[in-house]
């Protein structure tokens, strides 16, 4: 059951962003967002690199086959079928085992070298860009829709709404958010269920959307007293098309980049769980659990590096492309910003 | 109860045109759109109520303008708001008074019934054009909102009249602007949308609070031509609060002065002109530079209008007024001292004061510009 979950998720992530972009390009707001982002060479870098992330943690999530062992082969792992695991360590594009008193030969070329078990480096990675993908995204879509709705909600209304609003996550806010995250991620995995993705999304979901929640609050603070608010009021606008159509594409250029950076945020998060032992577990491959096992293979002479720089590099460049995109994104929508 | 004769033209009652304004004979009472009785609308700050509007009654006519004139804080624009409830929550409150919309009291309807009231049978414009639109959304999108709101109309039927009424207000190639954004149109263009805005569900009274202050000499008159022109050919009301007596003189029929939060004179706007009554509104004419008086020091009323949490307890003017005496301290001045007619906020037009100095006589001011 959760393993048939775990496929459809990261199907279902891409799938609602594709079907929201394709929506929203419909609108001319959009249409002409496009149109910037599109002329920007960096950003479409971003777009591209990020793509590709996005792509692998597709291909990663299509079962294809069964193993010998009994383990639900994806399309990724069909690809790499061809190439061996070795003994152990070996260097990238090294042709002997590291470690080993007496190095032996590999039995293949392994561009970014192989681990202590001997799997390939580029495999692992590419293994990591489907649960970053899952926990960047997924948090953010727990996250979202709580905060955005909370937010609103508290900043228009004032008065009762807004002071209980505001309780709740101050109170979610004073516990210490490493803690709060260990002892939600425990919980959720009491129930004879083992620690997986959703419940690392889940409690990081939980402790994030105040952040989130407290910029929509203030933000529509502000927006509320604004004269088109008053004016659209004076027209007779009631209150929850002012709230969806008039405040809410106001948010927008603020929410667009809270919520990338969020994603991104999120990413490094997971890094930083499963660093802790709490996260990611270690049979499922992430980009943690790569830069956990750092802790060992730095101290260690000749010194490991290449496990953790890959797995660093490949964190660095899914969050520099996500941030550069949010940008991006931002400044396109906003029609204040185009000359 | 809308009559076609009573449609009658907005400036017939301007000083330029001179013998128009008769209607104030009284032969035929004039339809009442909209009566004020003792309004009043409180804000809860520190240091107890401030009472920004404190008993305002006013009746505007179908189809005249009534212009509200007064200084900066002396409860004008709450006046319009407090019309439309739209009081800044939740300071702001209304504390008591009526307002009678075609004879039912806008203070009973729930906030639904007020939201159906709202744009479609009364409309504001407000007076900063430059926020007044959503700065994210098309003139198209907002015109055609307008209209869905009350359902007028909608779709293509709506983007058709929006377009019709972008023309109307003097916007060239209205298909162009209407897929244009707020900050891309200048503050005259966006004031002529948001008359348009305003105007699409034809309302029966429009209030207009300082349509033209946040805009250069030209475009002011332009707009102010554009509303008279508008009314003429919808016989709506208008509200017009403003602050300047070259616009009073221009459009409107009948004046109500305010100051501290109460009227303290209204009139007919070419009897107001010729001779006005209140120190303070004699104080206003006073102000403005003339030909007449050329070569003389230009007279300013000295001080300022106190806060609201701190009205004088008797005339309100008192303080600053040229003419006052022991009682003006202490007694409160009666709303219409001389009659419902012309009623004056002063004790020197008050019969049953006696106690008046010889020096005080009432005063005449050679005041028409």
């Amino acid at each position: 059951m959760t393993m048939i979950l775990s496929d459809i998720i990261p199907i279902a992530i891409v799938g609602l962003f594709l079907f929201v972009i394709i929506r929203a390009g419909r609108e001319p707001l959009w249409e002409e967002a496009y149109r910037r982002l599109g002329s920007n060479r960096q950003t479409m870098a971003a777009i591209v690199v990020m793509s590709l992330f996005i792509a692998i943690g597709i291909l990663d999530s299509i079962t294809v086959s069964v193993s010998n062992s009994g383990k639900p082969q994806t399309i990724v792992d069909v690809m790499f079928r061809g190439i061996p695991q070795e003994r152990t360590y070996s260097e990238p594009m090294g042709t002997v085992t590291v470690g080993e008193p007496h190095p032996h030969e590999l039995k293949h070329k392994h561009i970014f070298g192989t681990d202590g078990v001997g799997r390939d480096v580029f495999y692992n990675m590419l293994k990591g860009c489907r649960t970053a993908i899952i926990i960047g995204c997924l948090t953010q879509l727990i996250a979202m829709p709580v905060a955005l709705v909370l937010g609103m909600l508290a900043g228009y209304f004032g008065k009762l709404t807004d002071d209980l609003i505001q309780y709740a996550y101050t109170v979610l806010d004073s516990i210490p958010g490493v803690l709060l995250l260990i002892v939600i991620i425990t919980v959720l995995s009491l129930k004879g269920q083992e620690r997986g993705l959703l419940q690392i999304c889940t409690a990081l979901g939980v402790t994030s959307w105040v952040q989130l929640c407290r910029l929509v609050r203030g933000e529509t603070l502000k927006h509320r007293d604004r004269d088109y608010v008053r004016a659209a009021r004076a027209l007779g606008v009631s209150h929850g098309r002012i709230l969806l159509r008039h405040i809410l594409p106001n948010l927008l250029p603020i929410l667009i980049i809270t919520a990338t950076l969020g994603v991104s945020g999120n990413i490094i998060s997971e890094t930083i769980l499963t660093y802790l032992g709490v996260g990611v577990p270690p049979d499922i491959g992430s980009w943690g659990n790569m830069i956990d096992s750092a802790r060992m293979e730095l101290a260690r002479q000749p010194v490991i590096w290449w496990n953790f720089s890959v797995a660093s590099l490949a964190v660095l460049i899914l969050v520099l492309c996500i941030n550069i995109f949010g940008d991006a994104l931002r400044d396109a929508v906003d029609p204040r910003l185009r000359s | 109860m809308p009559s076609a004769t009573l449609s009658t033209r907005a400036y017939e009652a301007s000083p330029n045109v001179g013998q128009a304004s008769l209607p104030v004979t009284h032969i035929k009472m004039p339809d009442v759109l909209l009566q004020l009785e003792d309004l009043k609308t409180y804000f809860t700050v520190e240091g107890g109520p401030a009472r920004a509007v404190d008993g305002v009654s006013f009746t505007v006519e179908q189809g005249k303008t009534l212009a509200i004139v007064g200084e900066s804080g002396c409860g004008k624009s709450m006046t319009g708001l407090s019309i439309l409830q739209l009081v800044p929550e939740p300071a702001g409150y209304i504390d008591g008074g009526k307002v009678l919309f075609e004879g039912k009291d806008l203070l009973d309807s729930t906030w639904e019934q007020m939201r159906e009231i709202r744009g479609k049978d009364i409309a504001m414009i407000f007076q900063e054009p430059m926020t007044s639109l959503n700065p994210v959304r098309t003139i198209g999108w907002q015109l055609v909102e307008a209209m869905e709101v009350h359902g007028t109309a909608r779709g293509a039927e709506a983007r058709k009249r929006a377009m019709d009424s972008l023309d109307r207000v003097g916007l060239s190639g209205p298909d162009v602007v209407m897929r244009q954004y707020p900050h891309e149109l200048s503050g005259g263009m966006r004031q002529r949308v948001m008359i348009a805005m305003a105007l699409s569900n034809r309302p029966k009274l429009l209030i207009a609070d300082e349509p033209t202050t946040a805009l250069d000499v030209t475009v002011q008159a332009q707009i102010l031509a554009l509303i008279r022109e508008l009314q003429q050919e919808t016989g709506m009301s208008v509200l017009l609060i403003t602050h300047d007596l070259g616009i009073v003189a221009e459009v409107s029929d009948s004046v109500a002065v305010m100051y501290a939060g109460q009227v303290v004179e209204s009139a007919s706007t070419l009897d107001l002109f010729k001779s006005p009554m209140h120190p303070y509104t004699q104080g206003l004419f006073a102000s403005i530079p003339s030909r007449s008086r050329r070569g003389q020091d230009l007279l300013t009323l000295d001080g300022i209008v106190p806060p609201a949490t701190a009205w004088p307890s008797g005339c309100r003017f008192e303080p600053r007024c040229r003419h006052a005496w022991g009682t003006c301290k202490s007694v409160a001045p009666k709303a219409a001292p001389k009659g419902a007619d012309r009623p004056v906020r002063c004790h020197l037009y008050d019969p049953d004061i006696a106690d008046r100095p010889s020096t005080s006589a009432a005063p005449t001011a050679e005041v028409l510009p």
